[in-house]
C-alpha cells in the first residue's frame, strides 16, 4: 500500500483488499504471535486470580495534535483504565472505524503510534477489527480499544475506598491535554507551546502497588478533569475532599490560556495523569515513588479527605476563602452579576 | 358586680407586638382608661380581654394604634364582644402555648436613648455596661431560636437574672418588663479581649478589655469586634497606614469600607446630608447610609484617610447601634472603619472560635463576648433617592419584618418559598398578605454560604411557622438556590421556575401593590433568559403570571464567560469588535494600545469561534465595557466596581443634554433591539479627539438612559400601557435612576420604583414568590 493512496470502502469489506491492508500495514506494526495467527479471537493462558477488563472509544478531533495522536491516546487510555483498577494490563484489542478517503499515510502514522504506545506500556495488541464507512459517516477515524490485565494478589482499589485522613496525590500538571485539543481544534494562536500529556501510567501504578504502601483509590482524571473525577470519588466514598488552590500543579502557559478562555483547569481533560488517594501516614512515601516514574516528576499532594461535607469537593482559594468545586453540569453559563 | 353599663371585648392583635413592650403598654393604657381585664402573649401576637364603660373602651381602642410603642407594628386587630366577667383589675398573664405561630419577630434594634443615658451615668448600676438593653432596644432576631419570644428560646438562656434584673423583668411598669435580653454586669454577658494567638490580654477585667481595645485602635491596630449579627473588622479611619494594612490583609484593594461614627463626629463634615438622610441615619434601624462626599476642597482635614472609598461618590456611614459600639467610639478613635468580618466570599463569622480561625491573619486583637449569636444579620445598606428609602441590602434592623403585599387582590397568599438568585441572595416566604424576606445571605459558592442558606430557610420556616406548598426558583441551573429548589422538588413540592428579570419586575410590582399588566424596564447584570442567553437590558410587559420581552439591548459576546464580568476590558473589546470588526486592531485609542496584541487577537478568535463567549443583552456589561474603554476600570476587585467608578468619573454638568445618537431596530422575532453601534463610533471619535473621559462617561449615561426610555415608550405606545416598574441592579446608579425616572415621568408614565426591597438580586426572591403565588392561585381556581 502506498502512502499516497486513500482508504476505500473495500478496505473494510473483508475481501482481498482488506486482507492486504492487514498483512501489509497492520500486522507488521503490531507484530506479535497471537495476532499473527489471524484467528477470530486471541487465545492465551491466564494465571489464577482476578482480572480487570476495560473498554473505551476515541473520537478526538483533531486526530493529530502536539504531544500525540488518536492512536497513542487509544492505547494509553485503555492501558490507564486497566491500571486504575490496580491491574497490570496485558492484552489489548483494537477496533478501527475509518472514514472513506483517509490517507494511508495518516492511517500508518496512527497505527505506528499505537504500536509504539503498546510497546512502551508493555502490552500486546492481540485482536482487532477494521471497518471503513462512507464519507461523512464518521469524522476521519474512530478507535475502540479494550484491554485486560491481571490484578496482583491483595490489591483492592476502588472509587469508594477514600477515608478521612487520606491524602490526595496528583501525578503531575493538569489540563495539558484539554487545552491542547481545544486550541488545536479551534485554531487558537498563541506563542507558548502546550502539548498533550498522553502517557501510559501502568508502570507508575505497578511501582506504587509493589511498594506495599496501601492505596485506597486510583483514578485517571480524563474527560471532565480533576474536578469531576474527585466529585465522583467524594460521592462514591461518602467523604469530603478538600483541595488547596495554591498546590494545584498547572503549567504556566496552560494557566495563561485557561485564564484567557475563562476555563477552570480543574475541569479540563488529562490523558497521562492519575489521582492516588492514600492514607496520610504513607502519602509522602507514595509521592516519592510516583515522582521516580518518568511521567510522575511533577506529582504533588493537592488535598485531603475529610469527614466534613460528604460528597463535596471544596477548594481553599488563594485568597483564603472556600469555593465548592461542583460536578460540571453541561455548559458553563455566566453567573456572576 | 352587675352588668349595668359594663361592656367587654376580646381582642386579638397581631403584628410585631412581642418583645417590644406591648403588654406593659396595654397595661398602662387600660389602667388610664379605668378598664379591667388581662393580656397575654399568644402565637399570633397578643390576646386581650378588657371590660369597662363603653366610652372608655372605645377610647382605649382608638388609643392603641395611636400610642403604640415605637418598635411595634400592628398588622391586624380583631375585636369581638364578650360577656363581662367578675374582674377588679388589669393583669398581665403568662404566655399560652398554642399551635399556630403568626406573631412577627422584631428585627434587632439600636440602643435607645434611655439605655444610653443610663450607660453613661457613673451612678447607674449599668454604667459602661456594653449589653444594656430594654424592651425598646437591643438584640432580637439574632438571638432567637424559636417563638414565642421568651428568654429560654434565646441565647440569653445561659444567663440567669440577678435579683435586681429579675425585679425589673417582672414589673409591668418597668421599661425592662419582659425584656428578654435584660442583663447587668452582675448577671449578664461580658466582653473580653484576645490577641491573635487566642490569648486573653485584659487581665480578666471586662473594663480593661474595652479600654485596651480602644487604645489598640488608636494605635492603628486592627481589632475584630463581635457585634450584634456578626463580626466587624475595625480600624481607625483616620489612619491611612492602618486602613491600607487592612486592605492588604483582607485582600480587598478597592472596595469601599463602611464607617461608624457618633452623631457629633467630624465625619459628617465630609458628606452632604438632607433631612430624609438625617432621619434615616438616626433611625433605630441603624443602616449603613450612603451619603454623597463633599468635593475635596470643601473637606480639607486630617480626620479621614483618603483610601476609604476610592472611585466612589459616596461614603457608607452608620451610627453606633450597640452599647459596645458607643463605648468603643467614646474611648477609641472618632471614626472607625467597620467592615464585615468574613472569609472572602463567605458569610459573616458569628462564632468566637470561627472568627479566631478566620481572621487571626487579619486582626491583631479580638474583642469578643459570651452572648451567642444564633443568627447572622449583616448591616443593612440604604440611601435616599428622590425622597424615598432605597435598599442596597436589606438585612439587620429590617429583616425579618414582612413586606405587605395586598395583591393579587385577595390577602391570603399561598405559602410559597422563593429561593432567590445566586449572589447577594435572600429567600422569601409568603403567608396571608405578607412576604417575609430573609436577611442578606450573600453568595452561595462556598460551603459556609450554602450551609447558611439552608439554615436560614429552616430558621425562617420555624419562627414564622410557614410550610411552603410550592417552591419558586431562578432558571439558572448553576445557582445553588436552583439546585436546592430541585432537591425540594424531588421531595414532592411543586416547582415553578421564574425568569430572573420577570422576578425583578414582580418584586417591584408587589411592593407597589400593582396588579394587572405593566411595563417593566429592567437594567441588570446577569440573568439567564428563556432563549439561553444572558439578559439584563430589557423592556418587558408583564403580569404576575407571565411576561413578554418587547425590547432588549443588542447581544454582545462575553468572551470568557464569568471572566468577562471580572475583566471589564473583555467587554470593551466585545463592544468595539461588534462595530469595527478586525479593524479594532488599528484603532488609535489608549485602550486598544494598552492591550497586549496577542491577547487581543486571542479574544477575537474566541468570539469568532464562539468559544466560551455566551451572548448577553446585559446593561451591567455595557457599563463595564464603557468603563474599560474610557480607561476608568480595567479589571475589578469587587462587584460592580467598573460601573460605580464610571458613575463617579462622569462629569454630569458638562454633558448636559447631549446624548450620542442611538437607534432602535426590530429583530426577526418582533422584539425591539437597542443598538449600541450608532453611539460607539462617535464615542471613539471623542476619545481620539481627547475629550475628557468624565464628559464621555456622562454622555454615555445620558445616551443609555435616553435609549432605554425611548424603547420603553415605544413599547408603551404599542401596548397602551402607562404604568412602568423599574428594577434590576443597575438602578443603584443614581444618575441613570434619576434620568430615567425623570424622562419617563415627563412623558406621562406612572413610574414605580423600589423602596421596600432592593432593586438588585436581594429582591428577586419576592418576585419569584409572587409569580408562583399567582400561578398557584390560577391552578387552584381551575380545580
Ligand atoms: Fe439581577
Ligand atoms: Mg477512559
Ligand atoms: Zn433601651
Ligand atoms: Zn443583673
Amino acid at each position: 500500500m502506498n502512502d499516497n493512496d486513500t482508504i476505500l470502502l473495500d478496505h473494510g469489506a473483508g475481501g482481498k483488499v482488506s486482507h492486504a491492508m492487514f498483512s501489509e500495514l497492520i500486522l507488521p506494526l503490531f507484530d506479535n504471535g497471537l495476532l499473527a495467527k489471524q484467528d477470530d479471537g486471541a487465545v492465551f493462558e491466564v494465571p489464577a486470580g482476578r482480572m480487570a477488563f476495560s473498554t473505551d472509544s476515541y473520537t478526538v478531533d483533531p486526530i493529530f495534535f502536539p504531544g500525540g495522536d488518536i492512536g497513542e491516546l487509544a492505547v494509553n487510555g485503555t492501558v490507564n483504565d486497566v491500571a486504575m483498577c490496580g491491574a497490570a494490563p496485558l492484552y489489548i484489542s483494537v477496533g478501527l472505524i475509518i472514514e472513506e478517503g483517509m490517507k494511508v499515510f495518516d492511517l500508518k502514522r496512527i497505527l505506528q503510534s499505537m504500536a509504539g504506545a503498546a510497546k512502551k506500556a508493555g502490552v500486546r495488541i492481540v485482536t482487532g477489527d477494521t471497518k471503513v464507512v462512507p464519507r461523512g459517516k464518521v469524522d476521519k477515524i474512530f478507535i475502540n480499544t479494550s484491554g485486560i490485565g491481571l490484578l496482583p494478589v491483595g490489591v483492592n482499589v476502588s472509587g469508594n475506598g477514600a477515608r478521612p485522613g487520606d491524602k490526595v496525590i496528583v501525578s503531575g500538571t493538569i489540563a495539558d491535554h484539554g487545552v491542547t485539543i481545544l486550541s488545536e481544534r479551534e485554531g487558537l494562536k498563541f506563542d507558548s507551546d502546550v502539548k498533550s500529556d498522553s502517557a501510559p501510567l501502568n508502570h507508575m501504578v505497578k511501582a506504587v502497588l509493589e511498594s506495599g504502601h496501601p492505596v485506597h483509590v486510583l483514578r485517571d482524571p480524563t474527560r471532565g478533569g480533576l474536578g469531576t473525577t474527585l466529585n465522583e470519588i467524594a460521592v462514591q466514598s461518602t467523604v469530603g475532599i478538600r483541595l488547596f488552590e495554591n498546590r494545584l500543579p498547572v503549567r504556566g502557559p496552560v494557566r495563561g490560556i485557561c485564564e484567557l478562555l475563562g476555563f477552570d483547569p480543574l475541569y479540563l481533560a488529562n490523558e497521562g495523569k492519575l489521582i492516588a488517594i492514600v492514607p496520610g501516614t504513607n502519602a509522602n512515601k507514595v509521592l516519592d515513588i510516583i515522582r521516580q516514574d518518568e511521567f510522575g516528576k511533577d506529582a504533588v499532594i493537592i488535598g485531603e479527605v475529610t469527614d466534613q461535607d460528604p460528597g463535596r469537593v471544596v477548594l481553599e482559594t488563594l485568597i483564603g476563602g472556600t469555593r465548592i468545586v461542583d460536578m460540571l453540569t453541561g455548559e458553563q453559563l455566566p453567573r456572576i452579576c | 358586680m352587675g352588668s349595668s353599663g359594663l361592656s367587654a371585648k376580646k381582642i386579638e392583635i397581631s403584628g410585631v407586638v412581642q418583645g417590644v413592650g406591648f403588654r406593659p403598654f396595654l397595661f398602662g393604657l387600660a389602667c388610664a382608661h379605668h378598664l379591667c381585664g388581662h393580656v397575654s402573649n399568644s402565637d399570633f401576637g397578643v390576646a386581650l380581654f378588657v371590660q369597662g364603660a363603653p366610652k372608655d373602651l372605645d377610647a382605649f381602642l382608638l388609643d392603641i394604634p395611636e400610642k403604640k410603642p415605637l418598635l411595634s407594628h400592628i398588622s391586624r386587630v380583631v375585636s369581638t364582644d364578650a360577656p363581662p366577667l367578675d374582674l377588679s383589675d388589669f393583669t398581665i398573664i403568662k404566655s399560652r402555648d398554642t399551635r399556630t405561630k403568626s406573631a412577627l419577630i422584631s428585627p434587632d434594634v439600636g440602643v435607645c436613648p434611655d439605655c444610653l443615658k443610663e450607660m453613661q451615668d457613673p451612678a447607674d448600676r449599668r454604667f459602661e455596661y456594653p449589653f444594656i438593653n430594654c424592651t425598646n432596644c437591643g438584640p432580637r432576631y439574632t438571638i432567637i431560636q424559636d417563638i414565642p419570644y421568651d428568654r429560654p428560646q434565646t441565647s440569653m438562656k445561659s444567663f440567669t437574672m440577678c435579683p435586681d434584673c429579675l425585679k425589673e423583668y417582672e414589673n409591668p411598669l418597668n421599661r425592662r418588663f419582659h425584656a428578654q435580653p435584660n442583663a447587668c454586669p452582675v448577671c449578664g454577658p461580658q466582653v473580653f479581649l484576645l490577641n491573635n494567638k487566642g490569648k486573653r490580654v485584659d487581665g480578666n477585667d471586662p473594663a480593661q478589655a474595652m479600654a485596651l481595645a480602644a487604645q489598640f485602635l488608636r494605635q492603628g491596630k486592627i481589632v475584630a469586634v463581635k457585634g450584634l449579627g456578626g463580626f466587624h473588622l475595625a480600624v481607625d479611619a483616620a489612619n491611612v497606614t492602618a486602613v491600607d494594612l487592612l486592605r492588604q490583609r483582607k485582600n480587598r484593594p478597592h472596595k469601599p469600607f463602611a464607617l461608624m461614627a457618633a452623631w457629633d463626629s467630624p465625619l459628617f463634615d465630609h458628606v452632604h446630608m438632607d433631612g430624609d438622610e438625617k432621619e434615616l441615619i438616626l433611625s433605630y434601624h441603624r443602616p449603613i447610609v450612603l451619603l454623597k462626599k463633599k468635593a475635596p476642597a470643601q473637606s480639607v482635614s486630617m480626620d479621614l484617610a483618603p483610601n476609604l472609598a476610592p472611585d466612589n461618590l459616596c461614603l457608607g456611614i452608620m451610627l453606633p447601634y450597640t452599647p459596645l459600639h458607643y463605648l468603643l467610639l467614646e474611648k477609641g478613635p472618632d471614626i472607625l472603619v467597620m467592615t464585615s468580618g468574613n472569609r472572602s466570599g463567605e458569610p459573616l463569622s458569628i462564632d468566637n472560635a470561627d472568627a479566631l480561625d478566620a481572621f487571626s491573619h487579619i486582626a491583631d486583637y479580638f474583642l469578643l463576648h459570651n452572648r451567642d449569636i444564633y443568627f447572622r444579620a449583616d448591616d443593612s445598606i440604604a440611601r435616599i433617592q428622590k425622597g424615598k428609602l432605597r435598599f442596597l441590602r436589606r438585612s439587620r434592623g429590617y429583616a425579618p419584618l414582612p413586606v405587605d403585599i395586598t395583591v393579587p387582590a385577595d390577602d391570603n397568599l399561598a405559602n410559597i418559598l422563593g429561593c432567590g438568585a445566586g449572589m447577594k441572595s435572600t429567600i422569601c416566604l409568603t403567608r396571608e398578605r405578607y412576604a417575609f424576606l430573609s436577611p442578606h445571605i450573600g453568595d452561595l459558592e462556598s460551603v459556609q454560604g450554602q450551609n447558611f442558606y439552608k439554615a436560614t430557610i429552616k430558621h425562617m420556616q420555624k419562627i414564622l411557622d410557614i410550610r411552603p406548598v410550592c417552591v419558586a426558583h431562578d432558571l439558572h441551573p448553576g445557582y445553588f438556590s436552583t439546585q436546592f429548589a430541585k432537591m425540594l422538588g424531588e421531595q414532592g413540592l411543586p416547582l415553578i421556575g421564574v425568569q430572573h428579570h420577570h422576578a425583578h419586575a414582580l418584586s417591584c410590582m408587589a411592593e407597589n401593590h400593582l396588579d394587572g399588566k405593566v411595563l417593566a424596564l429592567i437594567l441588570d447584570g446577569t440573568g439567564l433568559g428563556t432563549d439561553g442567553h444572558i439578559w439584563g437590558g430589557e423592556v418587558l410587559t408583564c403580569t404576575y403570571k407571565g411576561f413578554e420581552r418587547r425590547a432588549r439591548l443588542n447581544y454582545l459576546p462575553m468572551p470568557g464567560g464569568d471572566a468577562a464580568v471580572t475583566s471589564p476590558w473583555r467587554m470593551a473589546v466585545a463592544l468595539l469588535y461588534k462595530v469595527y470588526g478586525p479593524g479594532i486592531m488599528d484603532l488609535e485609542i489608549p485602550f486598544v494600545r494598552s492591550l497586549d496584541n496577542s491577547k487581543l487577537a486571542f479574544l477575537i478568535q474566541m468570539m469568532d469561534r464562539q468559544i466560551n463567549s455566551p451572548m448577553t443583552s446585559s446593561t451591567g456589561r455595557l457599563f463595564d465595557a464603557v468603563s474599560a474603554l474610557l480607561m476608568i476600570c480595567h479589571d475589578i476587585s469587587y462587584d460592580s466596581q467598573a460601573a460605580i467608578a464610571l458613575e463617579a468619573a462622569a462629569n454630569i454638568e458638562e454633558s448636559a443634554g447631549t446624548a450620542y445618537p442611538f437607534d432602535i431596530t426590530t429583530g426577526a422575532d418582533g422584539c425591539r433591539i437597542m443598538d449600541t453601534a450608532p453611539w460607539v463610533r462617535p464615542m471613539v471619535t471623542d476619545i481620539k479627539k481627547g475629550v475628557p473621559r468624565g464628559k464621555i462617561a456622562a454622555r454615555f449615561q445620558l445616551t443609555l438612559s435616553s435609549m432605554m426610555v425611548k424603547a420603553a415608550a415605544r413599547v408603551g405606545q404599542e401596548t397602551d400601557l402607562d404604568r412602568i416598574v423599574l428594577s434590576g441592579g443597575v438602578f443603584n446608579n443614581h444618575t441613570v435612576f434619576s434620568q430615567i425616572t425623570h424622562m419617563l415621568e415627563t412623558m406621562g408614565f406612572k413610574v414605580y420604583t423600589h423602596s421596600m426591597v432592593p432593586c438588585g438580586d436581594g429582591g428577586i426572591a419576592l418576585g419569584q414568590a409572587m409569580a408562583a403565588a399567582a400561578l398557584q392561585q390560577a391552578r387552584t381556581a381551575m380545580g
